[in-house]
């Protein structure tokens, strides 16, 4: 036992990998949130007026609204007056290339592991790198032109597609929609937009990596995409930031629209700096996530492995409005040391025929505390709707916490409804069985825990998987003993 | 504290004022309603707002104007009630209480063994009696529920039963809750049980009305079940359409007891139950099972919790609801697992039959584990009658109706099964079997 408790020390002091600082230089917006920094961020982006005034008028909501306390979770108050709403790595030019963009920040992406000449040769993924509050890059634009998508940075899609932006923004998450959402309204700085126009496949995975370098800065950024009748699209979002011993704040607001037969698939890998193992510092991820399947067998499906930010609170939720559409949902959530995680989905079943599946894994180590909170909703005209729900928890230590909180109303009789959830842990026989054919302990869990989590994996496209399989040992080493 | 209930809220603590001066009591008690109703004075009644009762709208119960009856009074028709009183012919011990006070004319009790304790509350708090003052309202949480507060506040009758160590009370005790009159009468009847160790019981209480009117009852029941103890305990839900139906099961399991409870819900317009059973001791096991059969407009909502204290316990729930017409079902099944309660065994499972289209469930199976040495599984299900069962049936030359019927029955017959009391169960059998007809 003792050869293997060092081990596990030595692997539970490992370090959070992306916890570098940038020096860069940033153009920085004075700390504090008011009317006139809400004008500035506008003006900074030369918007139009129409969206002064939507995030004036979200603003002026966000006055009126009071912050969120219910979550299984303890944060403190937050200042908002101590944010900095605006950060952006100084311009120099325009960019056309990707030679132009600042070596540094190329630089900081690489060490990220992301690097855009390998993946724009080897993946064929589309990345569109989002550095504190702007897109420094977005790669294959000229391909996915000539195809008629749109994918570029939120500012930029304000700039050139104005009218597709004042159709679907706030459509999905209104600007009222919580507290988190509507201050994101008001300060959303960028972000990516994707559009698919009708009938067109998009050809290459499409990917933005957020990345939050300035200490003290929040981040929050939209995400619009909308897949046009029978287009089908496959997103993927990467995040990281820094070790601060601050708390910040990412309040990101994702709003999908899927017409006629469109599809559209969201995966994330969320590693933001969880804090250290007191529980010091680390992201608050406060995100708002929510599909609309509007059309006719649209189908929007949700992937997600959570394993950084000091607190995750988010549900990627699907509103089924158009006849025989689907949602799904599948999580991986991971909590080590002091994190805690209170995620989920919800599902609103509206039209006829609509499916939806949810698949929930909880990982808990340490003393981290993991809650899935969900909603199963059939509304009346729902005729025939379908869910079925699995949640999962896996414990690992005795000083952690699993909790599930799933909400099902059903009204309509024709509904079928399955909820299932279980608790488990790490079983020593299973440690011993593998032991005994010669595989070390953590091979073992690691091996276990893999295959705790495969449904959901198998949903990530292959280099994703490959990555978050790599982050959940990281997230895990040490947990076991 | 909502603005809707908030005169109800004042009319009750007026009445309090009331009842304090024409009831008085000892000092213990007195101290006791007065600390529930300066509880109940804040809490106030629960809102849609609150988690725990985001689906049952109480104001309808609140706001209704009722009348405090403070003694029993059967205005001379005790004889054409007795002759008619719910499961009234079931063998064994009858205590019956109307509009919450002990009446003696309508109750049946055989010699009992030596030793054993069955009378009404009031009595007991007549007699200043040491084991009630000991245990009285020491695992509720009067403190932050405020039907219990108010309960508590108002507590003046109800079964006291005390069962020694080593005692195995054979015949089962009936506790059956008659609402009788016009003009919305209230009552809070109030139960304490004290299983001693080894000791085992098997206790019924029945809820029902002798008219079709308005009413409010609101009622608790306490179990103390001590080591090694066994208690059987049967709810009958049998209020009048019209009621309004609230209260509290309160359960605590010592080292290696078993308590086993079933609630059958028939009745009422608006009903709440809360059944929370605590572990407190290694070896517990509790069992929590429940049938709502809804018609009409009822609203029927359960709230169980398990609260898994201490380490090697054993629970399971199973929950089944028939839902007709516009009835609306609510479930809300709680596993707690605390800080190093290792070794937990703990199985719920929650199945929904809607039968009309404007019928309604809201169901929450929710599990907050801190130790990680445990098993524990919840499942929820809902839908409607099997098609293939029916086509099935129907095959085999039985009519529609009746096919559906079988299938019904053999669902709610998951709960019924399970009652000990074979001419109880055979009883409610028949009743399902009217009420589904």
């Amino acid at each position: 036992m003792s050869t293997e408790t060092q081990t596990i020390e030595a692997l539970a002091t490992q370090e959070y990998s992306a916890g570098f600082v940038t020096d860069i230089e940033s153009e920085t917006l004075p700390r504090g949130l008011s009317e006139e920094i809400v004008r500035t961020i506008s003006a900074k982006k030369d918007e139009p007026q129409w969206l002064l005034e939507w995030r004036l008028k979200a603003y002026r909501h966000w006055l009126t609204m009071e912050e969120p306390h219910w979550l299984n979770a303890h944060y403190p108050h937050l200042n908002y007056q101590d944010i900095i709403y605006y950060s952006a790595p100084k311009p120099k030019e325009k960019l056309a290339s990707l030679d132009e963009v600042d070596p540094k920040l190329l630089e900081t992406y690489n060490k990220l592991g992301i690097s855009i000449d390998e993946q724009k040769i080897l993946a064929n993924v589309a990345v569109d790198l989002v550095f504190d509050s702007v897109s420094v890059t977005t790669t294959f634009k000229a391909k996915l032109n000539e195809m008629g998508i749109i994918f570029c940075s939120f500012s930029e899609a304000v700039r050139e597609h104005g009218d597709l932006v004042k159709q679907y923004l706030g459509s999905v998450v209104p600007y009222s929609d919580n507290y988190f959402a509507t201050l994101n309204s008001a300060v959303f700085s960028d972000g990516s937009f994707v559009y698919i126009p009708k009938g067109v496949r998009c050809p290459m995975e499409l990917s933005t990596y957020f990345r939050i370098n300035t200490q003290d800065s929040g981040q929050f950024e939209r995400t619009l995409i909308i897949a046009d009748d029978d287009a089908y699209v496959s997103y993927l979002e990467g995040c990281t930031a820094p070790k601060f011993d601050t708390n910040q704040l990412h309040a990101a607001v994702v709003e999908l629209v899927a017409l006629e037969r469109a599809q559209i698939k969201y995966s994330t890998v969320q590693n933001w700096y969880p804090g250290d193992k007191e529980g010091v510092g680390g992201i608050y991820n406060f995100v708002t996530k929510r599909g609309a399947a509007r059309g006719e067998s649209s189908k929007i499906s949700w992937t997600q492995v959570e394993t950084g930010s000091a607190i995750t609170w988010k549900y990627p939720s699907v509103l089924m409005i158009g006849d025989n559409s689907i949602g799904e949902f599948y999580s991986v959530a991971v909590t080590n040391n002091a994190q805690k995680a209170d995620t989920g989905t919800k599902m609103i079943h509206l039209g006829k025929n609509t499916r939806s599946t949810i698949v929930s894994k909880g990982i808990s180590a340490g003393q981290g505390h993991n809650s899935y909170r969900g909603l199963v909703k059939v509304m009346k005209g729902a005729e025939n709707a379908r869910n079925f729900s699995q949640c999962d928890s896996l414990l690992i230590g005795n000083r952690c916490g699993a909790h599930t909180f799933p909400y099902i109303e059903v009204r309509n009789p024709s509904a079928k409804v399955e909820h299932e959830a279980s608790t488990s842990k790490v079983g020593e026989d299973q440690i011993f069985y593998c032991n005994a054919r010669g595989i070390g302990t953590e091979d073992a869990v690691s091996m276990i825990v893999n295959g705790f989590c495969k449904e959901v994996f198998r949903e990530l496209p292959m280099e994703f998987a490959v990555e978050a399989q790599k982050l959940l040992g990281i997230s895990l080493e040490g947990s076991v003993g | 504290m909502s603005p809707t209930t908030q005169h109800a809220t004042e009319r009750y603590l007026a009445e309090f004022q009331t009842f304090e001066r024409d009831h008085p009591a000892s000092m213990w008690l007195a101290g006791v309603r007065r600390r529930a109703i300066e509880r109940f004075a804040s809490l106030g009644f629960p809102t849609v707002r609150d988690e725990e009762w985001k689906y049952t709208d109480v104001t309808p119960v609140a706001n209704l104007a009722v009348t405090p009856i403070f003694r029993a009074n059967l205005n001379g028709d005790a004889a054409r009630i007795s002759g008619n009183l719910p499961f009234g012919d079931i063998a064994g011990h009858r205590l019956t209480f109307v509009n919450g006070h002990y009446s003696p004319e309508l109750s049946h009790l055989e010699t009992l063994p030596a030793g054993v304790t069955v009378s009404s509350l009031a009595a007991a708090f007549e007699n200043q009696n040491e084991v009630v003052q000991e245990h009285f309202g020491k695992i509720l949480d009067a403190e932050n529920e405020s039907f219990a507060a108010l309960n508590t506040a108002f507590a003046q009758d109800g079964a006291f039963v005390q069962i020694p160590s080593n005692l195995q009370l054979e015949t089962p005790l009936h506790l059956l809750f008659l609402t009788h009159g016009e003009g919305a009468p209230v009552s809070h009847p109030r139960n304490l049980v004290l299983a001693g160790d080894n000791s085992s019981v098997t206790l019924i209480e029945t809820y029902a009305s002798t008219g079709e009117g308005v009413y409010f009852t609101n009622a608790i029941t306490e179990v103390i079940a001590g080591k090694n103890a066994r208690v059987e305990h049967i709810k009958n839900q049998m209020e009048s359409p019209k009621a309004f139906h609230i209260a509290t099961l309160q359960i605590a399991a010592s080292r290696d007891s078993w308590v086993r409870s079933h609630t059958v819900n028939f009745g009422g317009r608006i009903v709440r139950n809360n059944a929370t059973a605590v572990m407190g001791d290694e070896g517990g096991e509790v069992t929590l099972n429940g049938l709502v059969v809804g018609k009409d407009a009822q609203h029927i909502d359960n709230h169980t919790t398990m609260d898994h204290a201490m380490p090697h316990c054993l629970s399971h729930e199973h929950y089944a609801h028939v839902l007709d017409d516009q009835s609306n079902g609510v479930f809300n099944g709680k596993i707690f697992v605390r800080l190093d309660a290792q070794k937990t065994d703990a199985k719920q499972s929650n199945r929904t039959l809607l039968l009309s289209r404007d019928a309604q469930i809201n169901a929450k199976p929710q599990l907050e584990i801190f130790a990680d040495d445990v098993k524990c599984t919840h499942g929820a299900t809902i839908g409607q009658l099997d098609e293939d069962a029916l086509f099935y049936l129907r095959a085999r030359g039985i009519p529609e109706i009746a096919a559906r019927n079988i299938l019904i029955r053999a669902f709610a017959n998951e709960v019924l099964d399970g009652i000990p009391v074979e001419d109880l169960r055979q009883k409610l059998e028949a009743m399902l079997l009217t009420r589904l007809s």
